[in-house]
């Protein structure tokens, strides 16, 4: 649970998004950086959210494979 | 903030105690709670402005009547009425297989909410009128955004805190003041030509809409219903991404300022990354730290899904009937 001040904390939540905590940005797959400055932010893992990278909760209203 | 105009017996005679216009309240008067409690525009109003003297007070009231043993033992018996009426509220809710994974059954309770959607109607029907209505009715909570949830903080274990903190760190704005929840939902009123100073539209929210905020303030009041709050968070924090993505759908059809959508758009991210905070980092730990706390964690997700299907059906009743969600304006005596 606990981490250096320099590193960053990410968590994939089953069926959900990852948590990452302490970062400052999040480059995505085109190489384009996102900054943020929430303590932790969620970024989409099922590739569907409206608001790329971040997590905007579709993936509780797609089918589950 | 100024007092309200009382709605009947009980609400007169809190607003009158506050004033100064009578010495003390006799919890002992109160003899029956009227049969729709969550509904009821008197009993939660009344106690709305009980609660009110924890959070800004009123400016016409001595801060002092906060802690007076009259208006306290006032409070807890409304309390008692509210309390009574979630608890069988939520009796036909299912609470899931009690040998479940906490956190299965904590998702199911989040997930059995039914009725209309307001976010529905608002993304395809609603008109500009309709949203400032429902604006003003929202304004009642969103002013304060957070804070009731904020009660908790120090009632918790430090892994449970420390979770809670970061997700209201940044409902707060993360240090940044324009950031705060409460003050971009004053910008998007402001935008809206609507007065933002807090408390502005209480005389036109109806009881239910100070029920499901009076709710809140009761769980994070009390530390003996702490699990109630964190569950109540969760499930407002699950049931808010999709559906604020709704609102800000809605609020571009019909052109409306930037401003109002924007606070909407905050919510769809800020709210994806809360509800798995609120959900296995807040209720998780502490339900694992305090087991026999589950059926309250529980208790308060039901009651938020209750209270939603409650004020969804309200609301929408309402316009369905061609009428406004707020009660009616109050005209001062005409001559």
């Amino acid at each position: 649970m606990s981490r250096r001040a320099d590193e960053v904390e990410v968590r994939v939540v089953p069926n959900g998004p990852a948590l990452v905590r302490g970062a400052d940005a999040v480059r995505d797959e085109d190489g384009c950086s996102h900054p943020t400055t929430r303590p932790v932010v969620a970024v989409c893992m099922c590739g569907k959210t409206q608001r790329a990278p971040w997590c905007d909760g579709t993936h509780k209203v797609i089918p589950r494979g | 903030m100024h007092l309200p105009r009382a709605r009947g017996p009980l609400s007169t005679c809190v607003i009158e105690r506050l004033d100064g216009s009578r010495s003390r309240l006799d919890p002992d008067a109160i003899d029956t709670f009227p049969d729709d409690v969550v509904r009821d525009d008197d009993l939660q109003l009344a106690l709305w402005v009980l609660y009110e003297l924890h959070y800004r007070g009123f400016a016409e009231v001595s801060d002092a009547l906060e802690w007076a043993p009259d208006v306290i033992a006032f409070r807890g018996v409304l309390e008692a009425g509210l309390e009574s009426a979630l608890r069988e509220m939520v009796q036909s809710v299912d609470r899931g297989d009690p040998d479940g994974p906490f956190v299965d059954r904590l998702l199911e309770v989040i997930e059995s909410g039914a009725g209309p959607s307001l976010a529905t109607y608002v993304q395809r029907e609603a008109t500009t009128e309709q949203v400032r209505e429902l604006m003003q009715q929202r304004s009642v909570y969103h002013l304060k955004e957070s804070d009731p949830h904020s009660w908790v903080i120090p009632r918790l274990d430090d892994a449970t805190k420390s979770a809670l903190v970061e997700l209201q760190y940044d409902e707060y704005g993360a240090g940044r003041a324009d950031r705060v929840h409460a003050t971009m939902f004053a910008r998007l009123l402001d935008a809206l030509d609507l007065d933002s100073s807090y408390g502005a539209h209480i005389d036109r929210a109806p009881g239910y809409a100070l029920a499901e905020n009076n709710m809140m303030s009761m769980f994070g009041l009390h530390r003996r219903l702490r699990g109630a709050a964190m569950g109540h968070l969760a499930a407002f924090e699950s049931t808010s991404s999709l559906p604020c993505r709704r609102y800000a759908m809605g609020i571009r059809r019909l052109g409306l300022p930037e401003a109002v959508a924007e606070y909407y758009d905050e919510h769809v991210e800020a709210d994806a990354v809360h509800e798995q905070v609120a959900v296995r980092d807040v209720c998780g730990r502490l339900v694992s730290g305090a087991p026999q706390l589950e059926g309250d964690v529980l208790l308060g997700a039901a009651a938020y899904v209750r209270m939603e299907e409650i004020v969804a059906g309200s609301i929408l009743g309402a316009w369905s009937r061609g009428e406004s969600c707020l009660l009616p304006r109050q005209m001062d005596a005409v001559a």
